[in-house]
């Protein structure tokens, strides 16, 4: 593959797509879109095949000076390339789950999505700081006109929300940007991610990129936007959101305000921490009291993002893999399970969980698949959910018991309100008489379900496949973590090699 | 030895089979692939047994896949086989063969067979993972599959709206449990930079007096471990605090019960103790607390046994006792004697559930034992079964002679506490004792109620719908109520004219089986587990302390009889309660109303955790999303900012259809921004 670009083809043929459904008739936006992502799912699959696993930290860069320092460089490691694979798997799925429900404007809603894959691949792929802020900001322009124009009933208040939101820390992190620069002498990501800022200048700079991905992220209390984007989006959308886009703010901190800023963020941990034990407990109880499937379930992200936050901020190999590895799994099972709301809700355009119950009956295969996505979502091992949820805990409690502890009853609060929610879907009377007459699952839905489910699987058994390619790049991020690395509390003292009451056993008599 | 590989895997192969084939498959190829399957683990199962019996078998472990590897953490799938592995091995798959049989018979009537067997075969494998786990995590692999099964068994009927609140009750009371054994799964691979069991166990003893910072305290590093791992045994286990889940459990169709809630699954705490005994033997601490909760456990559970009324629910909490026998018996070193508890309890509390759902079979889905009676002349099999399993649990039998399975290993038990000579041992002890006494009078309740007196069958309505349906087809006419008053009248012997059918041969064979299991396994089996010189047995699989054996046969010789007398006292009770004086009960209830309602209400566990975790929790979920999201966040966020913008503009209406374009514009402002700066450099 040497110097053949396929990172610029990858965003181009998406572009490309994006342009030609908007020419083509209506009804056959939707047939080009498809063509395209499985084009670039392809293109993906050979970047993952020949990505060479332990070799250069940057492979297939591709460098072009545009104008005045300003360049088109692209270039990926294992962590990009990894959610690049994410990016172009879901894509085809999020076009299968619109195929028929949206029946206005199809081309430029296709084109909106296509506009998007480019937009996302870039913001992974970029090593230009200019151009990933690009690629980042604009990323979420298809994304409002998702949901103003093909949303809800709510579409407009929810959109808006989204753009305050995100328009807040977009700013800050752009000064931010002009600043390093101007520092540094670069805008070469990579060459930024070796330079040591000075301490004083990390702790606003961490804080102008921390407004923004923690928005991305989200974080609680900034996550209201989430449950109004998802509650409006349609289906497509909604995946692609939960898939992908809270990915990016994930990927703010493994690549910016971790490797650029080491110091200011084991200063700020502590924040991170108490902003993310906050967001499980508090957003889990949230989930707990929904009656909107799709509230439930955006809750349950702010929830489990938390735990991809206090990984990413454990300082150690586990904290930082296990991050990656529920942000993979969440961009599956979350993505699938909105996929599950949309199978329904497309038969009975309702997300009120009370307007269904008793799917297992009518349903019984639909329900394999949602109890599958439900059970991945609460953690069992043997499914994507546990391994990364148990890196990054396991991750965390080197740095601090109670933020595991807190961190960790996330499984109890989890399997509650999933488990709540399978019930009073799956499980019961049929007592709605619409719910009882669907169908289930047709050709279409089978096609996009199985892929998921055989991945969240193969993630759960075997994620060697998926830890390999990012293992250097995460050593590499450690070790240059390891010199502002905080204690933990842990902190063993040997002992005598006696039990400490040895009293205790020693009138027991029975020796 | 691959063919730990076959044991293992069958089962799963055989669920996933059965279960995408479902219905297309057909009932009856379901349930031969997966019965077959079980009954060929079970053929592997017992030559591995018998070779740690002999002594000649060796420890060992296949490999299976890589699992995980980050950073000095990793663990792969592999299927490790010992001692304490191959008792587990011959458990699992033979009562897990025999039930798949039962369940031929039991469930006949069912039209979702082919579900049903694929969660049982689904739950062997996930259990059989969880005893041949070589790795803390693959134990919780199992841990959390065999949950699974059990959550997807419990609600099988899964119309019925309690089934599906005990089911996600099971779940989720067992994921407290797991918030404890993932904390010391944690806090060990802290400790020990490994979570390898062999590794771990090798280091525990270089851990003794060793401190850990935890929870913003300093305290024993092993103790901190072995408690939070506890934990996770006290869920599974059903221990006192988290056992909650388990009569509840009992939704669940009657085979499930006899497997999973009775022979296997809830063991799986008393198992992880045994496995890591070699942690606890470290922390005094721990097993002083393994010792308490499980004595406590024991008599909880028995005295709540002696007024429930449900057939089920009788054995449920009589199950709960027998755990904390188990777990007692850890606590005071004797983790032989609890592996022997384990291995016989088993055999007789399979039998005792299985034979159970024998009876509710005859007596057309009616589990109230107040609607029994006389089922003695009935159902003669069942009922030579059923005294099978309660001689076995009530622990009948003479010393130095014969006894059934239960005498040998719950007497080493009480001997083993009375033997540790420490406070805590004889508070075990006595417990235990008192247990035994709760537990031979529940046993005996439940064989007078049912199979001795008079039939009282007619006050049942599940009897009613029987007889109606019986009769009913040809005079639909009749309204219900005169209907069934009819049939009172031609029936003054309380049968209400209902005949019960002895259980179909598919469901006597594993009555017989287990039935031999239960006279014999304690006799045959007791100098293998709990005799001086059997450490070649355990091969150090557990901590066996030769001379917790010599103390255990130094105690006392009324230590020796005590467990017999107390049985015959029970026995002795429930014969003059239920047989000779009917009225007797009656009687002490009207005399000690509170202290039978405190029992029968199973002491308001219920009721306190509704009050203290469930209403709070949907409350505080409400003030969250109510009050703190929208009541805060939101208005003084994104909508305050609205109010600022329209405020200043005037325009709300041009600011919501214009925002993208400000958006944009903000965007271009930026890029402009940074292009003329970058040219200016």
């Amino acid at each position: 593959m040497n110097g053949f670009p396929i990172l610029s083809l990858m965003l181009l043929v998406p572009l490309v797509a994006a342009v030609a459904c908007l020419v083509v008739p209506r009804e056959q936006a939707r047939s080009v879109a498809l063509l395209a992502t499985f084009v670039d799912f392809a293109l993906g699959m050979v970047l993952w095949a020949n990505y060479d696993i332990g070799g250069a930290q940057w492979q297939f860069t591709e460098s072009a000076a545009l104008f005045a320092g300003f360049s088109w460089k692209l270039g990926i490691d294992g962590i990009a390339l990894m959610l690049i694979a994410l990016t172009v798997f879901l894509m085809p799925v999020c076009i299968g789950a619109s195929w028929l429900s949206i029946d206005k404007r199809q081309g430029e809603y296709y084109a909106a999505f296509l506009l998007m894959e480019t937009l996302m691949i870039g913001v992974f792929a970029a090593q230009d700081l200019f151009l990933f802020y690009i690629m980042f900001e604009a990323g979420l322009i298809p994304m409002y006109l998702i949901i103003g124009v093909w949303g809800g009933a709510d579409r407009i208040y929810a959109s808006y929300k989204f753009f305050l939101y995100t328009l807040l820390g977009s700013v800050l992190m752009l000064i931010a940007m002009f600043w390093m620069v101007n520092e540094a002498g670069t805008t070469d990501i990579p060459t930024l991610m070796a330079y040591n800022f000075p301490a004083h200048a990390q702790t606003w700079l961490w804080l102008a990129f921390f407004a923004s991905f923690a928005v991305k992220m989200p974080m609680w209390p900034v996550h209201t936007w989430l449950p109004d984007a998802h509650v409006q989006a349609p289906t497509g959308g909604s995946v692609i959101l939960a898939g992908v886009l809270l990915k990016m703010g994930g990927y703010g901190f493994i690549r910016f305000s971790l490797p650029m800023f080491p110091e200011a963020s084991a200063q700020f941990a502590p924040l991170i921490f108490g902003m993310s034990m906050a967001a499980v407990v508090i957003t889990s109880l949230i989930a707990l009291v929904q009656t909107d499937m799709k509230k439930l379930i955006a809750y349950s992200s702010v929830a489990h993002m938390a735990i991809v936050t206090v990984g990413l901020f454990a300082f150690n190999i586990q904290g930082l893999e296990g991050s990656m590895i529920v942000m993979l799994s969440h961009g599956l099972v979350a993505g699938a399970l909105f996929l599950c709301v949309g199978v329904i809700y497309d038969r009975l355009h309702t997300r009120e969980i009370d307007r269904y119950g008793g799917l297992s009956t009518n349903m019984p295969r639909y329900a394999i698949f949602f109890l599958l996505f439900t059970m991945a979502s609460i953690g069992l091992p043997g499914t994507s959910g546990f391994v990364g949820e148990f890196l990054s805990l396991l991750g965390i409690y080197e740095m601090s018991s109670w933020v595991a502890l807190v961190c960790t009853t996330g499984i109890i609060l989890g399997a509650a309100y999933m488990l709540y929610l399978y019930r009073r879907v799956a499980y019961g009377e049929q007592k709605n008489a619409d719910a009882a007459a669907m169908l289930d699952l047709d050709k279409r839905e089978w096609a996009m379900m199985v892929p998921l489910a055989a991945v969240v699987l193969w993630m759960g058994v075997y994620p060697e496949s998926f830890l390999a390619p990012m293992r250097k790049d995460i050593a590499t991020l450690d070790a240059r973590l390891a010199h502002a690395k905080p204690h933990g509390d842990a902190d063993v003292k040997a002992g005598t090699g006696k039990p400490a009451a040895e009293e205790h056993s020693a009138h027991g008599g029975a020796h | 030895m691959s063919s730990i590989l076959i044991i293992v895997f069958l089962p799963l192969l055989a669920a996933i089979i059965a279960g995408l084939g479902n219905k297309q498959l057909g009932m009856v190829p379901a349930k031969v692939i997966t019965t077959g399957a079980l009954f060929i683990s079970c053929a592997l199962s017992w030559p591995i047994f018998i070779g740690f019996l002999g002594g000649h078998a060796e420890a060992s472990v296949t490999p299976v896949l890589d699992w995980v590897k980050s950073g000095n953490l990793d663990f792969t799938w592999a299927l490790r086989v010992d001692t304490l592995t191959a008792v587990m091995l011959v458990v699992i798959t033979s009562v897990s063969a025999l039930v798949h049989l039962y369940s031929w018979g039991y469930m006949s009537e069912e039209p979702d067979q082919p579900r049903f067997f694929a969660y049982l075969s689904l739950f062997t494998f996930a259990m059989l993972m969880l005893v041949t786990a070589d790795n803390l995590v693959q134990m919780f692999f199992g841990w959390e599959g065999v949950g699974l099964a059990s959550y997807l068994l419990i609600g099988f009927w899964f119309k019925k709206p309690s089934a599906n609140a005990a089911a996600m009750k099971a779940f989720v009371v067992n994921r407290v449990g797991d918030l404890g054994f993932m904390m010391g799964i944690f806090g060990t691979f802290l400790v020990f930079g490994t979570v390898s069991i062999p590794a771990i166990l090798e280091a525990a003893p270089g851990m003794a007096g060793s401190t850990i910072g935890f929870l913003g305290g300093r305290f024993d590093t092993m103790t901190v471990l072995c408690i939070l791992l506890f934990i996770g045994a006290m869920g599974k286990s059903a221990q006192l605090g988290l056992h909650t889940w388990l009569p509840d459990a009992m939704e669940g169709p009657t085979p499930v019960s006899a497997l999973i809630h009775a022979a296997t699954m809830v063991t799986a705490g008393v198992f992880m103790v045994c496995r890591l005994s070699p942690m606890f033997e470290v922390s005094p601490t721990a097993l002083a607390m393994v010792t308490f909760v499980g004595a406590m456990t024991c008599i909880f559970a028995a005295t709540v046994g002696t007024t429930q009324t449900d057939i089920k629910r009788v054995i449920a909490y009589s199950t709960c006792s027998q755990l904390g026998y188990m777990f007692f018996a850890a606590g005071v070193g004797a983790y032989g004697a609890s592996m022997f508890h384990l291995f016989t309890h088993a055999f007789f509390k399979a039998l005792l559930f299985l034979g159970a759902g024998s009876v509710i079979h005859a007596m057309h889905h009616e589990q109230d034992m107040r609607y029994y009676g006389g089922l003695r002349k009935s159902i003669p099999l069942t009922y030579w079964a059923m005294m099978m399993g309660t001689l076995a649990i009530t622990g009948v039998g003479i010393v130095d002679v014969f006894g059934f399975a239960g005498f040998y290993s719950k007497d080493a038990i009480l001997e083993a506490a009375y033997a540790k000579g420490t406070e805590l041992g004889y508070f075990a002890f006595f417990l235990g004792i008192f247990a035994a006494l709760l537990t031979s009078f529940y046993s005996w309740r439940l064989i007078f109620l049912t199979f001795f007196g008079k039939p009282r069958w007619e006050q049942s309505e599940h009897i009613q719908h029987a007889v109606h349906d019986a009769h009913g087809h040809d005079d639909h006419a009749h309204g219900h109520e005169e209907h069934a008053h009819a049939h009172h009248d031609e029936h003054s012997d309380g049968t209400a004219g209902y005949h019960p059918h002895e259980s179909p041969l598919n469901m006597l064979i594993p009555l017989g089986v287990l039935s031999v299991g239960a006279v014999l396994a304690g006799s045959v089996f007791h100098h293998s587990f709990v005799s001086e010189g059997t450490g070649h047995f355990w091969k150090g699989s557990l901590i066996f302390a030769e001379h917790t054996i010599h103390a255990m046969h130094d105690v006392p010789l009324w230590v020796k009889w005590a467990p017999f007398a107390v049985m015959a006292t029970g026995l002795l009770i429930a014969w003059y309660a239920y047989i000779k004086n009917t009225k007797f009960p009656a009687a002490f209830v009207d005399q000690f109303g509170f202290l039978y309602k405190f029992l029968l209400n199973k002491w308001y566990f219920d009721e306190l955790y509704r009050a203290v975790f469930i209403v709070p929790a949907m409350w505080l979920g409400r003030v969250f999303w109510k009050v703190m999201d929208q009541g805060v966040i939101d208005r003084f966020g994104p909508n305050g900012a609205a109010w600022v913008v329209a405020q200043g503009s005037r325009a709300a209406a041009k600011l919501q259809s214009g925002y993208l374009y400000s958006y944009a514009l903000v965007m271009l402002v930026g890029l402009v921004g940074a292009i003329s700066w970058v040219i200016a450099q």
